[in-house]
């Protein structure tokens, strides 16, 4: 990471959490807070019982407009990603991916109407990359602008419609993936239903100037505490979410990476819309027929976590591995270690012994469902 | 704190009890791990070299190994941590002990730091 080193971008709320004594990291081109005082597990558990706010100001939000129109953004939009964009009705938000020719992932992200526009969220890592595929993917009639004056904040658990809703009463109304714009004292806020952690709760675009008010404010609330990406990443892993560049990429397929609910049936076989997408070859014909593996959850059955890259095999003897672990850790709610990886389909289903080797060690792990906790959104 | 306690620059403590050396880690090397959530102990009675990996550590975020301060033998681990790995966070200069060794000669501790040199090493 030398190279990004040496430009290292900050959030507008870079002050905000050095204030907060946060321990900072590079993350993506970024100098991010990886934990707080509180530390990674008490972060965690905090989310999962009040409400914890993340900052999320790296990833990319974009805005596709077009004199045409929205629908006939929608429409373009469809050509570069395999899902029911045009039938996503104003002031909603869906899960989406890009893929490429050969029917893997470039990245994934969030696509919200917002009623004359498309807005979308992209992953930090990936959002140059992603703005140049759509400049160069979409015909000219679209506009794709990057927002860079505006932060982006995650407000999640039990608590957080609680908190948000005594600065912005209007989020009490929302639903799981709603997205709505709307004024909190004169000022446009961006506010959607969803996050990444498995919880009820919300994220939120204001404008970069008031990033810092926003968050203090929300902190100074006795049920919200300030989460770095330490807890965001076990979080996530909790809720059976997955990382982009880890466990999905351009070497896996949606239905190998299992988010082929993303793929709506209109962009099926047989759909009003099927296929016009880049990889719908290789992509249709595995929904219709399976793919050769699987990314699944796992269980380790002993205490040791088992990190990305760890290979696991057959039986404890088995000389090739089968797949490997794509991310894993400790569950704080779960108690336990837990992961999710790739398996061969006739390792995939639940409750499957394979073994991971770890320190020269054979252990046993179980393919298992996910969610590992069972996720708590406001449908 | 007495003066046969020495440190390494892994952050490891080393104290004297009896003809054997008990080993853990400071508080300073507990604190940078963060949340402890799973501890290997190796076998009692392992002839160990010096830098061998012994413990396994892992914390929410991350693994991280134990080196053997010197070369000898693993004695005594301190089995109870496995099930509560918290310790180490808790109390890891009492409790949270790792294992006791029993090595050749004992005069080699002098070569590590004391507890006013440690501080300093750490800042």
């Amino acid at each position: 990471m030398s190279d990004q080193d040496t430009a290292l971008k900050r959030t507008p709320l870079y002050e905000f959490h050095v204030a907060h004594g946060a321990k900072m990291v590079p993350f993506a081109g970024y100098e991010m807070p990886v934990q707080y005082p509180l530390g990674v597990m008490k972060e965690h558990l905090h989310t999962r019982s009040a409400a914890g706010l993340f900052d999320v100001s790296h990833m990319g939000q974009v805005i596709l407009t077009s004199g045409d129109g929205r629908e006939a953004v929608a429409r373009a939009l469809e050509t570069i990603v395999p899902v029911d964009v045009l039938g996503l009705k104003p002031n909603r938000q869906r899960y989406g991916i890009f893929t490429d020719e050969t029917g893997g992932i470039l990245d994934d992200l969030m696509i919200a109407n917002t009623g004359d526009a498309l807005f979308l969220v992209v992953n930090a890592a990936c959002k140059a990359e992603d703005i140049a595929h759509m400049r160069a993917a979409l015909p000219a009639s679209v506009t794709v602008t990057e927002i860079v004056d505006r932060a982006l904040l995650a407000l999640q658990g039990p608590k957080a419609e609680e908190a948000l809703a005594r600065i912005a009463p209007q989020v009490a109304d929302m639903k799981f993936m709603d997205s709505l714009r709307f004024d909190v004292d004169g000022v446009e806020w961006w506010v959607s239903r969803s996050g990444y952690t498995g919880e009820d709760g919300y994220e939120i675009s204001v404008p970069a100037e008031i990033a810092t008010q926003v968050a203090e404010t929300l902190c100074a609330m006795e049920e919200v505490e300030p989460i770095g990406l330490g807890a965001r990443d076990s979080l996530r892993l909790e809720a059976g979410l997955c990382l982009y560049g880890h466990d999905i990429d351009t070497s896996t397929s949606p239905v190998e990476g299992n988010i082929a609910w993303a793929i709506q049936k209109v962009r099926r076989t047989g759909g009003e819309r099927e296929g016009g997408f880049p990889g719908a070859d290789r992509i249709l014909s595995e929904l219709h027929n399976g793919a050769e593996r699987k990314r699944v959850g796992l269980l380790p059955q002993g205490r040791a976590p088992m990190r990305e890259g760890t290979p696991l095999f057959a039986t404890p003897e088995s000389q090739t591995p089968i797949g490997e672990i794509t991310s894993g850790g400790f569950g704080p709610s779960v108690e336990g270690p837990i992961a999710m990886g790739y398996v061969p389909i006739a390792y995939s289903l639940d409750g499957t012994p394979v073994f991971a080797e770890l320190r020269g060690k054979r252990l046993p792990v179980t393919v298992a469902p996910m969610p590992f906790r069972t996720s708590t959104y406001k449908r | 704190m007495a003066a046969d306690i020495k440190f390494t620059e892994e952050h490891e403590w080393l104290r004297v009890e009896d003809d054997l050396i008990v080993v853990g880690i400071t508080e300073h090397a507990a604190e940078q791990l963060g949340d402890v959530v799973f501890v290997e102990l190796p076998e009692e009675g392992t002839t160990v070299s010096k830098d061998d990996e012994v413990v396994v550590i892992e914390s929410v975020k991350a693994a991280s190994d134990i080196l053997a301060p010197l070369d000898g033998e693993i004695v005594e681990v301190n089995e109870p941590l496995s099930e509560d790995p918290g310790k180490v966070n808790e109390d890891p200069l009492g409790d949270a002990w790792f294992f006791k060794m029993k090595i050749e000669d004992m005069s080699v501790l002098e070569d590590f730091m004391s507890e006013a040199e440690y501080k300093d090493f750490i800042g």
